[in-house]
C-alpha cells in the first residue's frame, strides 16, 4: 500500500532487474563501463559474453550491489537495490574457494542465508558427510555446489553466475549448469550467466549480450 | 621416437592415520603415457585425476613422503633421480600453470637466461619488447607473463616441454595464441606434454590425448578421435565428449572417487553404464582397440 504513489513506476519495472547508464572506474582509473544499459526479466536467462578484461565481472558485482557505480543505477522492480538485509540479486563467484570462510565447516556456510531443504541439497548432489568438512577438503566443483545452494535462498530473485564453471571439468560443468537451470526455471528466477565461452552461452541462455572491444556494450 | 615413457606408474603418499598409525594413500595407479619427439600429447581429465602429480613425478620434485612405483624411461634410458636432476630445467622444461612462479624480486630477463643474447632471441620470437627484460614480474600483463614463462622454459633447448594448465583464465584469443606456441615447439622437434582440462583446445592442437580418471589412464587416442563420440573407446571419454557444451552438454551422474576411497577394480565402474561383473575385480589392463589404447574390459 505504501507504494501507491509509485504505482506507475513500479508497474513499469515489475519483475525486472535493470541497469541504466552505468559508468564505473576503479579508483581514478579509466572508465571500464561507459553508460551500460541492460535489463533482465524474472524467468529470463541471459548470457554476458566478452573477452577477458572487458568489464564483465565488474558489471556482475555492480548488478549484485557489491560495487557502487560512479553514475547510473541498478533497480529491481523499478526500485533501487536494497542497501541492507537480504540481497535479492545473488552473485555466484568464479572461485568458490574465495567465496567461503575457510575456517567454517561447510554445514555452517550453507546456512548463512537460509536453510536449504533436503530436496535442493539432493538435487545439487551435496552429500551429508560434506557438512562436517572444511572448504580445503572438498574439490572446486563440490564447493561450487555449496555456493549455489547458499545463493538459492527463498528471497533470491536473480542469480548472476560469473564464470562459475571455468575451472571445472566438462562433466562437472554440465552437471552444475543442468541443476542451476532447473532450479532457476522451477522458481521463475532471472539468470545472468557471465562467460567467455560462446558455446556455453548458447547452451544456457535465451539471449546473449556481447561486450565489444571498446568496453561499451551495445544497448539492447 | 619415444622421448618419455611412463609405464604402470603408481604413486602413494605416506599419511598419518591417527596417532602413530601410518598408511599409504594411493593417488595414481596403473598410469601409462608416452610422449614422442615432434608430437604434442594432451593429458585431459578433471581436477583430482592426478595430472599435476604426474608432472611432479616426471620432474622428480615430489615431497619425501611419496612412494613411486613403476617405470619411467627417457629416450629408452631409465629415468633415475640423478638423471631427473640433470635434465630438469635443461632438457626437460616446465611451464607452470600459475604466473606466480616467477621470482617477484628479479628482473624477468635474468630469470629467462643469464645470457643476454639468448633472452633477446627468445623475446624477439615471442613478440616481447626488449625493454621487458628489465621489468619486474608485477609490471607484466597475464599474456606477457605467459610468454616470459615459455621463453624461460625454452632457454635450455629442451627435448621435452611440460605445460601444466597453461590456458585457464585466458580469453579464447590468448589461449589460442599460447597453444600455437606449444604447437610450434612440437613442430620444431620437441616432445610436448600438455596438461589441460580444456578438451576443445586439446582436440585442435594436440596429436594425441590421454584421458585420466581418478589417477589412472583410461584411454589414449588420436586427438581427431575426439571429434566424434563413436570413435572414442572408453565410456568416460564418451561421457566427457557428451558433456562439452557444443556436443549436447549432457552431464553424467556421480563424482570421481577420491584417494583413500577408491573402488576395487575399474575406477570408473560405479558410474559406468557398460559395467559387467569382471569390472569390480581388477583394474582393466590397457589394450589396443581401433588404433587407440583403452583400459576397459567392454570397450569395442
Amino acid at each position: 500500500m505504501q507504494d501507491r504513489i509509485d504505482v506507475s513506476k513500479a508497474a513499469r519495472g515489475a519483475g525486472m532487474l535493470e541497469a541504466r547508464e552505468i559508468v564505473f572506474a576503479y579508483g581514478r582509473g579509466r572508465d571500464i563501463l561507459k553508460g551500460f544499459n541492460m535489463s533482465v526479466k524474472a524467468g529470463e536467462r541471459v548470457a554476458l559474453v566478452g573477452p577477458s578484461g572487458c568489464g564483465k565481472s565488474t558489471l556482475a558485482q555492480i548488478l549484485a550491489g557489491m560495487l557502487r557505480p560512479k553514475s547510473g543505477e541498478v533497480t529491481i522492480d523499478g526500485k533501487p537495490l536494497p542497501k541492507k538485509g537480504f540481497r535479492p540479486v545473488q552473485l555466484i563467484y568464479q572461485h568458490p574457494e574465495k567465496a567461503v570462510n575457510p575456517r567454517l565447516k561447510l554445514g555452517k556456510t550453507l546456512t548463512e542465508a537460509s536453510s536449504p531443504d533436503d530436496a535442493l541439497l539432493a538435487a545439487l548432489g551435496i552429500e551429508k558427510a560434506w557438512m562436517d568438512r572444511y572448504p580445503a577438503e572438498l574439490s572446486g566443483g563440490e564447493l561450487q555446489r555449496f555456493c549455489i545452494a547458499r545463493a538459492l535462498a527463498p528471497e533470491t530473485r536473480f542469480i548472476i553466475a560469473d564464470e562459475v564453471s571455468t575451472m571445472l571439468d566438462v562433466i562437472t560443468q554440465a552437471q552444475i549448469w543442468e541443476l542451476l537451470c532447473d532450479v532457476v526455471s522451477a522458481r521463475g528466477l532471472g539468470l545472468i550467466a557471465v562467460t567467455h565461452s560462446a558455446a556455453l552461452a548458447e547452451r544456457v541462455s535465451e539471449r546473449i549480450i556481447t561486450f565489444d572491444d571498446k568496453n561499451s556494450p551495445p544497448i539492447k | 621416437m619415444n622421448a618419455l615413457e611412463v609405464k604402470n606408474l603408481s604413486l602413494e603418499f605416506l599419511m598419518y592415520d591417527g596417532g602413530f598409525a601410518r598408511r599409504y594413500l594411493r593417488v595414481i595407479s596403473n598410469l601409462n603415457i608416452t610422449a614422442r619427439a615432434g608430437e604434442m600429447l594432451a593429458v585431459a581429465g578433471s581436477s583430482g585425476s592426478g595430472k599435476s602429480l604426474l608432472v611432479h613425478a616426471i620432474l622428480g620434485i615430489l615431497p619425501k613422503n611419496a612412494r613411486v612405483e613403476g617405470g619411467m624411461t627417457w629416450f629408452g634410458e631409465p629415468l633415475t633421480p640423478a638423471l631427473q636432476k640433470k635434465l630438469r630445467g635443461r632438457e626437460m622444461a616446465f611451464v607452470p600453470q600459475s604466473v606466480t612462479y616467477l621470482d617477484p624480486l628479479m628482473r624477468v630477463g635474468r630469470q629467462v637466461s643469464r645470457d643476454k643474447a639468448v633472452v633477446g632471441g627468445l623475446f624477439d620470437r615471442y613478440h616481447l619488447d626488449a625493454a621487458v627484460a628489465r621489468q619486474f614480474p608485477h609490471e607484466l600483463s597475464g599474456g606477457m607473463t605467459r610468454r616470459v614463462l615459455i621463453s624461460a622454459a625454452l632457454a635450455g633447448k629442451p627435448r621435452l616441454v611440460i605445460a601444466d594448465e597453461p590456458t585457464p583464465g585466458l580469453s579464447p584469443h590468448l589461449a589460442e595464441h599460447a597453444m600455437k606456441h606449444f604447437r610450434e615447439l612440437a613442430d620444431a622437434g620437441a616432445a610436448v606434454l600438455l596438461i589441460t582440462h580444456d578438451l576443445e583446445l586439446a582436440v585442435r592442437f594436440a596429436d594425441e590425448i590421454a584421458v585420466f580418471y581418478a589417477g589412472t589412464t583410461v584411454e589414449t587416442a588420436k586427438a581427431s578421435d575426439f571429434t566424434d563420440e563413436n570413435r572414442l573407446r572408453h565410456p568416460y571419454s564418451r561421457a566427457l565428449w557428451r558433456a562439452m557444451p557444443q556436443n549436447g552438454f549432457k552431464p553424467t551422474v556421480g563424482v570421481q572417487p577420491y584417494a583413500g576411497n577408491l573402488p576395487d577394480g575399474c575406477l570408473y565402474a560405479p558410474r559406468c553404464d557398460m559395467r559387467s561383473p569382471e569390472c569390480g575385480q581388477k583394474i582393466p589392463p590397457p589394450r589396443a582397440v581401433r588404433g587407440g589404447e583403452v583400459s576397459c574390459y567392454n570397450a569395442r
